[in-house]
């Protein structure tokens, strides 16, 4: 044996001093990258937009304003979709209406059955003429908690950011795990660390950043919503927001796993993207599923418990107030056992694979080994 | 001792490496040498741990080799091989406390080695901004920054300019000083048969020739003569028992049948006049080479 070896400045790691030295050079190599900082500012003010817009147009609209005159103003009296500006005349009422100040001008006639006329601009003001009609009263049974348009922004909004940061950092994994054989400094790791290290490092590292940035996604929609004063939306969105997030950080170490070992198959950068096609694909579903089937509470709830779709199916249907307690536990229990299971099979695809160079590997060879 | 038993390896119908055995030991420098698709790298890739041999064993002190081992190798992948975009000095000491070096302890090491392979001014540049001889060095750095007790090296030469050649075989020669076994690859055959204290010649997966400089002249040198005189030496052609191979004014080159006949060479060129030189012929490690692949 050599005599250099001294005890103290070196031993041999442990499995975790390895994976936490691979995870912190994929996160630190991710976090230099002016790409990844770039593409995740964007996505931030995109939140940030969604939020502040939807607090200005999300609100109740502002009632219409309307030039009357004479007895009209009886008429518009008590309506609270109308402001009146009561006018001498109707030519007054036009200089109104001309310069923008008012939406409309109602003028009493005698020749029209409700005794009323409406005089628009260019368009015939609908708002004015709906505020006016008489409406028969309504009565619902069963009413909805949540208004419908609200609900599908927020599956859609759920669909959105589950499909850009798993699709975002799962390429990044992908990336990074052919980066290796194509430089061939996997030999060298190889040689030094177990494959089981590297994927575990892997997984951790990107798995963290992705997690960091649905964390920073989160707390900026509930910072945008107490700021632009939208509390009761944020009082309904609340435990799925979290539970959201739980699904999230299980789903994309299942994910991740996947596309890592799929990345495993071939050699060079060029062909990652059509390697890892099946993976997309699974990570496209929620997303469509959500897009498509929202208001089909059958499929919603079937999606609420496949694994690849549970992270966006189970917090809309928490959302909506169609899950039982126990059935996120459930879905999560699903989840962690199919996410275990990936993650044998992609240790094996994944170390099978690493060192064989060239042509793109079968699958059915890197299983078998 | 690294001790390498029977390998053999094949790839579909094709036999990479036929019963391979050798030896490296502490404290010298070993070159393998061989053409093109003799199978050196695959010998390499198989006492790394990342190719699996068919048949055969690699000891290291006698025990068979595992992970653990492995941890104290030091490997120069053929392919070149280092993270493109990472920083040459930060990248020399991850690898080094993937080995287990303290943080402290990989930085030390990785900054003196580096310094001393010439690249003190590129520690903060990306890899891939470095000359491609200058990524030669870097990848050096990442095979040696652990000191590792076995070092495996696949053509560290190649694409090094003289003077770095030099320093590169200054810091394996230190390496092998330390009690590291060094075994590295080359084409080049002037310098392994400069700075080689053993060799092995591999041919068609087998090995052909293997022992130290001195041992493989012995063995597989030339038996011929060289005879330098003041005159003309056109006589020798007359001698019995003498075959002259080259011939040319004062000097000749042949084969004598017996030790009588050599000796009687030389007495006849001391009769006739001055003797300048009279030696065995010296065998490069490129004929031995040519000879034994054959």
């Amino acid at each position: 044996m050599s005599t250099s070896r001294s005890t103290a400045e070196l031993r041999t790691p442990k499995f975790t001093e390895t994976v936490g030295l691979i995870a912190g050079r994929e996160v630190t190599t991710r976090l230099r990258s002016k790409a990844f900082l770039v593409s995740t500012g964007i996505l931030m003010l995109a939140v940030l937009a969604s939020v502040v817009l939807g607090g200005i147009f999300g609100g109740k609209s502002d009632p219409a304003t309307v030039a009357v005159v004479g007895t009209a103003a009886t008429a518009v009296e008590g309506n609270p979709a109308l402001e009146a500006v009561p006018v001498d005349d109707r030519a007054a009422g036009e200089a109104l209406l001309r310069d923008g100040e008012v939406d409309a001008i109602i003028v009493p006639e005698a020749s029209d059955p409700t005794g009323l006329q409406v005089i628009g601009l260019d368009r015939t003001p609908g708002g004015v003429v709906q505020a006016l009609s008489a409406q028969p009263g309504v009565e619902l049974l069963d009413p909805a908690t949540v208004d419908p348009l609200l609900a599908y922004f927020i599956a859609f909004g759920f669909g959105i950011v589950f499909f850009m940061s798993a699709i975002t950092f799962g390429s990044t994994i992908a990336q990074s795990v052919v980066e290796e054989k194509q430089t061939r400094i996997i030999e060298i790791l190889l040689s030094t660390v177990s494959a089981r290290e590297l994927l575990t490092g892997k997984v951790i590292g990107n798995s963290v950043l992705a997690f960091g940035q649905i964390i920073a996604i989160a707390v900026l929609a509930v910072v945008g919503l107490l700021a632009t004063g939208q509390r009761v939306l944020l009082g309904v969105l609340g435990s799925s927001v979290i539970w959201f997030v739980v699904f999230f950080a299980i789903g994309f170490v299942m994910l991740a796993a996947l596309f890592a070992a799929s990345a495993a198959l071939v050699s060079r950068a060029e062909d990652v993207g059509s390697v890892t096609s099946p993976v997309t694909m699974l990570v496209m579903i929620p997303y469509f599923a959500v897009v498509f089937f929202f208001d089909n509470q059958a499929i919603l709830t079937v999606m609420s418990y496949i694994p690849f779709s549970a992270p966006v199916g189970m917090p809309v249907r928490i959302f909506l107030g169609q899950a039982e307690w126990w059935e996120p536990v459930l879905s999560l229990l699903i989840l962690v056992a199919t996410t275990l299971g990936a993650l044998a099979i992609g240790d094996r695809i994944y170390r099978n694979s690493l060192l064989r160079t060239g042509t793109r590997v079968k699958l059915a060879e890197a299983l078998r080994g | 001792m690294l001790e390498l038993h029977h390998l053999g390896k094949r790839f579909g119908e094709r036999v990479a490496l036929d019963d391979v055995s050798f030896q490296v030991a502490p404290g010298r420098l070993t070159g393998f040498v061989g053409g093109n698709g003799a199978g050196k790298t695959t010998t390499m890739r198989i006492v790394l741990g990342v190719l699996g041999a068919d048949t055969g064993t690699v000891t290291l002190d006698g025990h068979p080799l595992g992970t653990a081992d492995r941890r104290s190798f030091g490997y120069m992948p053929e392919e070149r091989g280092l993270y493109p975009k990472m920083r040459v000095l930060e990248q020399t000491v991850y690898l080094a406390r993937l080995h287990g070096w303290t943080p402290a302890a990989a930085r030390r090491n990785a900054e003196e080695l580096l310094d001393r392979l010439g690249l003190a001014e590129r520690h903060d540049d990306p890899v891939e901004s470095l000359s491609l001889g200058n990524q030669q060095r870097a990848q050096i750095a990442a095979a040696l920054v652990h000191r590792p007790e076995v070092l495996v090296l696949d053509e560290p030469f190649s694409g090094l300019d003289p003077i770095a050649v030099e320093t590169v075989q200054s810091v394996l020669s230190d390496a092998a000083d330390s009690g590291a076994r060094v075994l590295f690859s080359s084409h080049q055959l002037d310098i392994v048969e400069r700075i080689c204290d053993d060799l092995v010649i591999i041919a068609g997966g087998r090995i052909r020739a293997a022992g130290s400089g001195d041992e493989l002249r012995a063995e597989h040198g030339s038996e011929r003569w060289e005879l330098l005189t003041d005159g003309d030496a056109g006589w020798v052609r007359e001698l019995p028992g003498v075959v002259v191979t080259d011939f040319d004014g004062g000097w000749a080159r042949f084969e004598a049948d017996t030790d009588a006949a050599r000796r009687a060479v030389l007495a006849e060129a001391l009769r006739r006049g001055e003797v300048a030189g009279f030696t065995r012929e010296h065998t490069t490690l490129a004929q031995i080479f040519k000879e034994v692949v054959q």
